[in-house]
């Protein structure tokens, strides 16, 4: 049922298959009341609500085996291919259309992407141009404005950078100074992102540079199905849109429909849904967040991955939604820190969607450097699948002294030498929140070497010294990580 | 099919790469002459060295060339024709030469460095006197009396215009305003020249183009004063106009910006096989900041076929034009036409140019060297024009124009909603938002919001 997620209408609505946890098994989830901080309580601490359902896949697509590979509806191919076949249909469907770029003639481009067309449109309308990237791009803004529908093609989209006049002030401001008697409708793309050490005037998030200018739409694709969905979509729009593909997904094979469709250009797609946190994401960056997300299922993470797709506008309809739901974000970006697309997308989210928040936005983003030549400082300059997971962990851990609810010191005899603090949660997170952020504080006490749970119906049971320090594994203790036998914790459940 | 028209301070660009026709042979019957770089050969306007207008290749040439390379792919067809016209060469011995792209290299024991200016400079070509007498001997398009006197007037219109608007910009009526001032014949004589279909990508200095197509003053002055009957919908700067229907491309500031898209138009037209070509106009600032001699010696450095015209003698323009657009749309290819002129006004309402320029050269060129005065003398000479006609039209314009900066002032502005449409086609959602935050924003401070924008 998760091959269901690639399609076209990412509004579908999973929440009902992972309703993971029954409302009892909720109430039987610890929760350890304390101090200061709140450490994140996975399903995994007990043994007995293991959430199944919920680890299923941690991959949203399948792969088939290849015995069944014959019988299953659809064709398979190559990323590039799906690019290709997309403008081969588009350019089937209208006269209109037509190729610029250098080497994407004889050559068939230099990704392949415009292989073969040439000879079947003729060179003129898949046109070989020189090494000039702002006229080429001028000629596609001209072409455009007496009614054609040129698509340019950038080598590589640094090199666009060159053509940052056109693109900026021709493409996206002629139709609004013209009083809309001219359109635009070209679609700029290329490849893009940290490729496998091409240098680093070659390995440019473009994406953040263009972000600003009005008047133009940005998407990226990651996936076969969804590169073929978006080049058709970009063509057939009437405004200017830069199509972001990346180095080193062309090669990419997927299985995709053998009917005809278009996707929308401003949906983000639903890659996995969940409950925990919201991992939002685009292009390459898409697979290292999968990656994690295997790692994180089996901590026991329930985490929703949306691959953004529009960069611009952003698709704050479905970002919203699952920010409704899992109340943490965490943006995955190959952009660099400063002024990317995670940056605008934090500040979109917060504006917006501030009241939903329980924890600031986190943004992994590739640092502010040029990218290294060196493999290995390379593979460090974009973010890892182990950093994710660090991230989703770390976010995990909430500050609850803004939603403390209300405070209990119960105070002992002064014998027993501790106090402790309770925080009542149960009325301000609701039974989906799966992943139960607590605080406490561990005090030591002579005499005893295991964790009193007491139930809010079932006073005393308790749990043994083993589960208590494998429990401890995700709990904060504050400065002091040793447990010794004789500390000890009050849990409560609810 | 694209003309390119650059001023030095007017030139005059032309750029068509389609190569169709010359797969019929028969139909060209003029035999041409190499041009060589360091060549001091050129005679007189008529002489054999002489590119001359109609001139297309020479048969034989073509039709081997094409033999040789007919598998080459059609965009590679227009580089043949370098390489014909180069491969008759003295030297034919195959170790005195070295075959490169773009023809046979023959080599020469003398280290020769080739002067970074010619003996002498590219001659103008020119029609009439500064008396408005024709040079004997001068080959030009013969113009009737109709389209001489439209021209004429247009000319004055065009004058007129310039200076009733700069006033009113001093006035303070409009924010900004641009003259055409000292180029009135390149802008009316290129019009004149070609036909409503030829698309113009202007600089900023051609409103004269729109003029001739048929703009009226009031439109003018309705995109002069922001109004709701601009097309632009107020959302450019005064004189940057625009018109799809009459195929004149929206003025976009930064220079040169246009060259590039006129490739675009040109390969369109050419997608489309009209019977038509791109004009693309800049001015110095677009080319000739270096030390060449002007931009027409640059033509040859990209193979396009160039010439130097008057652009203050009205005729030598239009033949110009008419010929470089035959030649374009027949030939498809370039064609560069530099035309030389002055720049009278300053360069806008914000620039001072007694501060980089002399006085008296200004009034020189506003006075002895006028376009308008020149051509209206041979107007009058032939006897289709008069004093008369020339107050009443003067008057005529000076009333119009001054009524159409009334009823422009007065026209209500464009409405709120404008300031967001054609973003987009639709307007996306987060614009939405903003258009309904700004307006909440008004309601709260209306008196801080202008009151004659209509909401």
């Amino acid at each position: 049922m998760l091959q269901a997620i690639g399609v076209a209408s990412p509004s579908v609505s999973f929440s009902d298959h992972y309703n993971k946890f029954s409302v009892s098994s909720i109430r039987s989830f610890p929760v350890i009341r304390s101090d200061s901080r709140l450490i994140s309580v996975s399903g995994s601490v007990h043994g007995s609500f293991k959430p199944k359902k919920v680890i299923a896949k941690a991959t949203a697509t399948q792969t088939e085996s290849s015995a069944s590979a014959a019988s299953k509806p659809g064709h398979e191919l190559l990323l590039f291919e799906a690019l290709r076949e997309g403008l081969e249909e588009e350019m089937d469907r209208d006269p209109r259309v037509c190729v610029f770029g250098e080497d994407v003639g004889h050559y068939g481009g230099s990704y392949k992407v415009t292989k073969g067309l040439a000879e079947k449109y003729g060179d003129l309308r898949v046109l070989d141009t020189p090494i000039a990237e702002n006229s080429f791009t001028g000629m596609g803004v001209g072409a455009a404005m007496t009614g054609l529908r040129p698509v340019i093609e950038g080598m590589n989209m640094g090199f666009l950078l060159l053509a940052f006049n056109q693109i900026s002030d021709n493409c996206g401001m002629l139709h609004y100074t013209s009083g809309g008697q001219f359109t635009i409708p070209t679609v700029i793309r290329g490849p893009g992102g940290v490729g496998r050490q091409l240098g680093a005037e070659h390995s440019q998030r473009l994406e953040s540079y263009f972000q600003s200018i009005p008047g133009i739409q940005l998407v990226a694709c990651s996936t076969v199905y969804n590169a073929k969905g978006l080049m058709k979509a970009a063509i057939r729009s009437e405004n200017p849109v830069v199509l972001f593909e990346h180095v080193l997904l062309y090669n990419l094979k997927e299985r995709i429909p053998d009917e005809e469709y278009v996707l929308s250009l401003e949906e983000a797609e639903m890659v996995r849904p969940g409950e925990h946190i919201t991992i939002l994401t685009y292009s390459r960056m898409r697979y290292h967040v999968m990656q994690a997300a295997k790692t994180l299922v089996n901590k026991g993470y329930d985490p929703e991955v949306i691959d953004i797709r529009s960069l611009k506008p952003f698709d704050l309809y479905t970002i919203g939604n699952s920010v409704k739901k899992t109340h943490r974000v965490l943006i995955v970006e190959e952009c660099m820190r400063t002024g990317g697309i995670g940056a605008s997308l934090t500040a979109a989210i917060n504006e917006n969607f501030h009241d939903y928040l329980d924890a600031p936005i986190v943004c992994l983003s590739s640092q502010d450097v040029p990218t290294p030549y060196a493999g290995t400082l390379e593979e460090w300059t974009v973010v890892q699948p182990a950093q994710i997971v660090a991230a989703v962990e770390q976010l995990c851990l909430i500050h609850i002294s803004s939603y403390t609810h209300s405070l209990a010191f119960p105070t002992m005899t002064s014998s027993s030498n501790w106090r402790r603090k309770l925080f009542d949660l149960s009325m301000k997170y609701s039974v989906q929140t799966r992943l139960l952020v607590l605080n406490f504080y561990v005090k030591k006490r002579k005499n005893l070497g295991c964790l009193r749970v007491s139930e809010a119906e079932n006073l005393g049971s308790s749990w043994k010294v083993g589960h208590y320090e494998k429990f401890l594994d995700r709990v904060d203790v504050g400065r002091d990580r040793r447990i010794s036998d004789e500390s000890w914790l009050e849990v409560e459940c609810y | 099919m694209a003309i390119w028209l650059s001023r030095s301070r007017k030139i005059a660009h032309f750029l068509n790469p389609k190569i169709a026709y010359f797969l019929q042979p028969e139909d060209f019957s003029y035999k041409i002459h190499v041009n060589y770089v360091n060549s001091s050969s050129f005679r007189t306007l008529s002489g054999e060295n002489f590119r001359s207008p109609h001139a297309f290749l020479d048969n034989s040439a073509t039709v081997s060339a094409l033999q040789r390379r007919c598998r080459r792919p059609e965009s590679t067809r227009a580089g043949e024709q370098v390489e014909t016209r180069y491969s008759d060469d003295d030297y034919e011995d195959e170790n005195q030469a070295m075959d490169f792209p773009g023809g046979r290299v023959s080599f020469t024991h003398e280290m020769k460095f080739i002067s970074e200016a010619a003996d002498k400079r590219i001659p103008c070509y020119r029609v009439l006197s500064d008396d408005g007498y024709l040079i004997a001997g001068s080959r030009f398009e013969q113009v009737d009396k109709e389209t001489a006197v439209k021209m004429y007037k247009s000319m004055v219109t065009l004058q007129i215009m310039d200076n009733i608007f700069y006033e009113a910009q001093r006035q303070g009526r409009i924010s900004f305003y641009l003259t055409s001032t000292g180029e009135e014949a390149i802008n009316i004589a290129a019009a004149a020249a070609l036909t409503s279909d030829d698309v113009i990508l202007p600089q900023y200095r051609e409103p004269g183009i729109l003029l001739w197509r048929g703009f009226t003053l009031q439109e003018f002055a309705n995109q002069c004063f922001g109004n709701n009957a601009d097309y632009g919908k107020g959302k450019q700067m005064p004189i940057h106009y625009g018109s799809n229907k009459h195929n004149f491309f929206t003025i976009s500031s930064p220079i040169a910006t246009q060259l590039p898209q006129a490739a675009g138009v040109a390969y369109s037209l050419k997608m489309d096989k009209k019977e038509a070509c791109v004009v693309a106009f800049t001015g110095d600032g677009g080319t000739k900041q270096f030390r060449s001699d002007g931009v027409v010696v640059k033509g040859q450095a990209y193979g396009i076929r160039s010439i130097r015209v008057d652009g203050n003698d009205a005729l030598a323009v239009y033949s110009t034009i008419r010929a470089a657009r035959e030649m374009v749309i027949h030939e498809q290819k370039p064609v560069l036409v530099e035309a030389l002129s002055y720049r009278v006004g300053h360069h806008s309402t914000s620039d001072d140019s007694t501060k980089y320029r002399p006085v008296d050269e200004i009034e020189h060129w506003k006075t002895a060297r006028s376009p308008l005065a020149r051509f209206r003398k041979w107007v009058h000479k032939n006897g289709w024009w008069t004093d008369d006609e020339e107050s009443e039209l003067r008057g005529s314009i000076r009333k119009q124009l001054l009524n159409a900066i009334q009823v422009a002032e007065k026209t209500e502005k464009p409405q709120l909603a404008e300031m967001f449409s054609d973003v987009y086609d639709n307007l996306p959602s987060n614009l939405h938002e903003q258009e309904k935050s700004l307006r909440e924003t008004i309601k709260r401070h209306r008196q801080d919001y202008p009151t004659d924008v209509p909401l």
